[in-house]
């Protein structure tokens, strides 16, 4: 793409959707959001980022290739939803953990290890298929 | 003293620690890593070793944890004299496999690879002789398949080797899911969810009516594991896996899954004519094809492989007598088959890694260059062959006695020396490479590493010993497992020495000259047997080629029938269906009762739903095709209103964005796609289509209004509002919904949008890129694909 704006801005907007990503994944038990949008954002930055500085750059960026992250995610749920039989729970039961740091409770939980997996497999899967059709132009 | 049950429930899962651990070992340590491995096995080996006084005393050791109670399944096991036997060959002969595969493969770019496959498959044999559970049993059995199929194919890059590890596949997994079917329908029937409760109640299966299906299905599956006629091609064809496979998997432990399956539940369904027939039928036909089919090879590895089936088919044919002796003599002999064909295959392998060839007729003169290899060989041959002093001899001995009891000079009794004479002149042919004259050999040979001796002359001295020192043989491992198959104790009386002339000693002597006979015209024999076959020329393994390619030439056919690349052919058959989904209930049920919404008389409803009526006319009667889509907008427009005048603004808002983005989208890719601007179907076409378009538009209209005729079922709403925060800690129902509620679900889902990624990537990638610029459309138009999957 040869637009100068969208190659000087697309950097700044992908770093912006990959925090917006991230919060609207982590606010996702309580207000609209969740590892699904979540991923289908963070995706998106990341095609734009290609689009603007090149398929070359994202994947250098990103290190692993997608495919490994989509499926380090979908790892990432199936060990949150078997960790609960080995508390003798069934299968993707949720287990809580709540500490309290400084009077602030930090709700920690293994559905939260299994959304952020959501998040990967949408984000992995996605950016894998929309980056090796930006590389087609 | 005795290990404990309950440990030994986690302790056998150990064989799956090691395979994690496998690679790691050997890019650290080498090839020495196979010493470190064989501690598994071996200690596995010494735990079950412990329990042997208890068992020969004929207690039964269970231990279990559940698994899926609400299916009523349990990882459980069960240990009796024919579990532990069977886990005593799989963790002993195992121990030695693994050190053997560490020199065998030593070099080699994927020996962690391999070493984690192998002991990935001793954890599935060893769960699968154990199990207590019936579906743990399964589960562990085509782990067996599936192991077998990676360790097959271990050398994927050449052709034969993938054909073989498929096949293989196919037909030990295909048999598999009818034992499941059979497994199944023994827990419908008797109520019993594992084998201990089978074997407490042992008449429930054959008193039921389904006890031909249960027969029937549990013979499939243990007859393609166990290669019998006509499934055996397989497993002459997975002698493509390196050599420790075929001596593991391939003759001392997979294949005999099958005879154990028939040996464990042997006491709930046999003593049936059915079983009386079929098995010593399959068996006998299997033995007798073994030997004939092995006879004609020159590979030593083919020899080897045909002459297993042969075993085989014996042991399936012992099984089915079913009388005292005849059971101990297949108890007798699976245990000496174990140990002389899993020592013969690692001599056949270290003849192979050390003079470059299998070939019997180059190989020559062995004996001296490679003398303790000669040794395990020569010790292997004699208990093939059915000589004494070894242990094979004494189970020949027992068979001839149970065959012999059964009906004097039989059919049984004829196919059994007939056969046994082939195998004693092939176990003499077997002995050839290491006296005859030399051939060309690719490599000066000369004696293997101590990892590739160690193993077969440990197994043949096995072999010897349990022979010499009988009596303890007997108590310890041959009685309680005889028992175990026939379902109550027995008194054995075994003797190595024959005490006088009685029938099966005359049998005995028949056989060995016999084999001499042949031997004699070895040659003769096999280039006889060899033409005969060539001249049939049809067999089980080419068969399998054509049922393959038959099913692909049936799904091309289908395929091309389905998918002819006609948009209009697709769109068509779609709503067709659809519409037959829709009116079908209605035209068998009758109409639901419709009456009209009152407050549509109110303006406001009045005016939006003409408009929408106004706007799909204008769809029907408009030439140019971007004047239709824009209409069709029209209508959606008017649906977003009505959304809004009852109150839903999300809802609308969605229809609103959903109308925008498809006509915008849909006029895109008219213009990309350069169609006609007018419309020019004929008359009849354009009949066909109302027609279609009507019907669709019908019946949607009237499901939907009988839905919402319908008294709202609030109930699961009612529960998700009420508990997402009290149990999921979360206000964001839907989320929860996803997350936790139904989790399950969504494990699925993303495993989905992962593969549908995987091949929407494959496919981009399978030449380049037709179109010329992947549009922005094209991408979202793939993402709405994907996540259409997540949220549907």
């Amino acid at each position: 793409m040869n637009s100068l704006i969208l190659r000087t801005i697309a950097p700044f907007l992908a770093a912006l959707m990959m925090l917006f990503s991230v919060f609207v994944l982590l606010r996702g038990h309580n207000e609209p959001g969740g590892g699904f949008i979540g991923g289908l954002i963070a995706a998106s930055a990341l095609a734009i980022y290609g689009i603007g500085s090149g398929v070359d750059t994202v994947r250098r960026a990103i290190v692993v290739h997608p495919n490994a992250i989509a499926g380090a995610g979908l790892l990432m749920s199936a060990v949150a939803g078997l960790s609960a039989m080995f508390m003798g729970r069934p299968v993707l039961t949720g287990l809580w953990w709540i500490p309290v740091v400084e009077g602030i409770e930090i709700p920690l939980s293994t559905v939260l290890v299994f959304d952020v997996g959501v998040y990967f497999v949408v984000l992995g899967s996605l950016a894998s298929i929309a980056l090796t059709l930006e590389e087609g132009d | 003293m005795t290990v404990p049950a309950d440990l030994m429930l986690w302790v056998a899962l150990a064989p799956f620690g090691a395979a994690a651990l496998a690679p790691t070992l050997v890019h650290k340590l080498g090839a020495k890593a196979g010493w470190i491995l064989a501690i598994v096995p071996a200690a596995l080996f010494l735990g079950y070793a412990s329990m042997i006084p208890e068992v020969s005393h004929g207690a039964t050791l269970r231990a279990g944890v559940d698994w899926a109670p609400a299916l009523g399944i349990r990882y459980a096991q069960l240990i009796d004299g024919l579990s532990l036997t069977f886990a005593l060959l799989v963790t002993g002969i195992g121990t030695f496999i693994v050190v053997y595969a560490g020199g065998y493969l030593k070099g080699h770019h994927h020996q962690g690879r391999f070493l984690s496959f192998l002991l990935l498959f001793m954890g599935a044999m060893l769960g699968l002789v154990v199990a207590d559970d019936l579906i743990s049993l399964f589960v562990f059995y085509e782990l067996t398949s599936i192991t077998s199929f990676l360790l097959i194919g271990f050398d994927h890059t050449r052709e034969p080797a993938r054909r073989a590890a498929v096949q293989a596949l196919v037909i030990t997994g295909g048999g598999g899911l009818a034992l499941l079917a059979g497994l199944i329908l023994m827990r419908m029937v008797s109520g019993e969810t594992s084998v201990a409760g089978l074997l407490a109640s042992p008449d429930v299966l054959r008193e039921a009516p389904a006890y031909t299906a249960i027969f029937i299905l549990v013979c499939l599956g243990a007859f393609t594991k166990s290669a019998q006629v006509p499934f055996h091609s397989w497993l002459p064809n997975a002698m493509e896996a390196p050599t420790p496979v075929s001596a593991y998997l391939h003759s001392a432990t997979m294949v005999k899954a099958g005879v154990f399956v028939l040996m464990r539940f042997a006491p709930t369904l046999d003593d049936t004519a059915l079983w009386h027939t079929v098995l010593p039928l399959f068996g006998g036909a299997t033995f007798l094809t073994g030997v004939i089919l092995g006879i004609r090879q020159t590979d030593l590895k083919q020899i080897l492989a045909y002459t297993t089936v042969a075993s085989l088919g014996l042991l399936v044919m012992l099984t089915g007598l079913g009388t005292q002796y005849a059971v101990a003599g297949a108890v007798a002999y699976l245990f000496a088959h174990a140990l002389f064909k899993g020592g013969l295959f690692m001599v056949a392998g270290c003849i192979d890694h050390e003079t470059g060839t299998r070939d019997i007729r180059l190989l020559g003169g062995l004996a001296g260059k490679m003398p303790v290899t000669f040794v395990a060989a020569l010790l292997g041959c004699l208990s093939m062959a059915g000589l004494p002093p070894m242990i094979g001899f004494v189970a020949k001995e027992v068979m001839y006695d149970g065959v012999w009891q059964i009906g004097g000079v039989s059919v049984a009794t004829i196919v059994a020396v007939a056969g046994n004479a082939l195998m004693f002149c092939i176990a003499l042919s077997l002995l050839l490479p290491f006296f005859k004259k030399p051939g060309e050999m690719p490599k000066k040979p000369h004696e293997g590493y101590p990892s590739l001796w160690l193993g077969p002359i440990v197994l043949g001295g096995v072999a010897l010993g349990s022979a010499l020192m009988l009596e303890t043989t007997v108590h310890a491992l041959i009685g309680p497992m005889t028992g175990a198959v026939l379902g109550e104790a027995v008194e054995l009386h075994l003797h190595l020495w024959p005490t006088g002339l009685y029938p099966p000693v005359v049998l005995t002597l028949v056989t060995v000259g016999a084999g001499l006979v042949l031997f004699a015209l070895y040659t003769v024999v096999r280039g006889g047997v060899g033409a005969a076959l060539d001249a049939i020329g049809w067999g089980p393994d080419r068969g399998f080629d054509q049922l393959l390619g038959a099913l692909i030439g049936l799904c091309v056919r289908v395929t091309h029938l389905v998918q002819p690349g006609l948009m209009q052919r697709y769109v068509t058959t779609t709503f067709v269906l659809l519409a037959i989904a829709l009116l079908a209930p209605i035209a068998i049920d009758g109409l639901p009762a419709l009456s009209l919404p009152s407050d549509l008389s109110e303006p406001q409803y009045f005016v939006v739903i003409a408009s929408a009526i106004a706007g799909l006319w204008i769809v029907i009667i408009a030439k140019s095709r971007l004047v239709a889509i824009v209409s069709l907008g029209v209508q959606g427009v008017m649906v977003a209103l009505i959304f809004m005048l009852y109150g839903a603004p999300d809802l609308s808002f969605t229809q609103f964005m959903v109308e925008t983005l498809s006509v915008i989208i849909l006029a895109l890719v008219m213009t990309q796609l350069d169609l006609e601007i007018e419309d020019h179907r004929l008359k009849g076409h354009m009949i066909k289509d109302a027609t279609i378009a009507l019907a669709c538009g019908l019946g949607f209209a009237i499901v939907l209004y009988g839905v919402v005729q319908q008294p709202l079922d609030l109930r699961l709403s009612d529960f998700y509002m009420t508990y997402a925060y009290d149990i999921a800690h979360g206000r964001n129902v839907v989320n929860v919904i996803l997350v936790d509620f139904r989790a399950l679900d969504t494990l699925g889902e993303i495993a989905v949008v992962m593969a549908a990624g995987l091949a929407i990537l494959a496919l981009l990638r399978l030449g380049p890129l037709a179109r010329s610029e992947p549009s922005d459309s094209t991408m979202t138009a793939t993402r709405k694909a994907s996540s259409g999957e997540v949220t549907s």
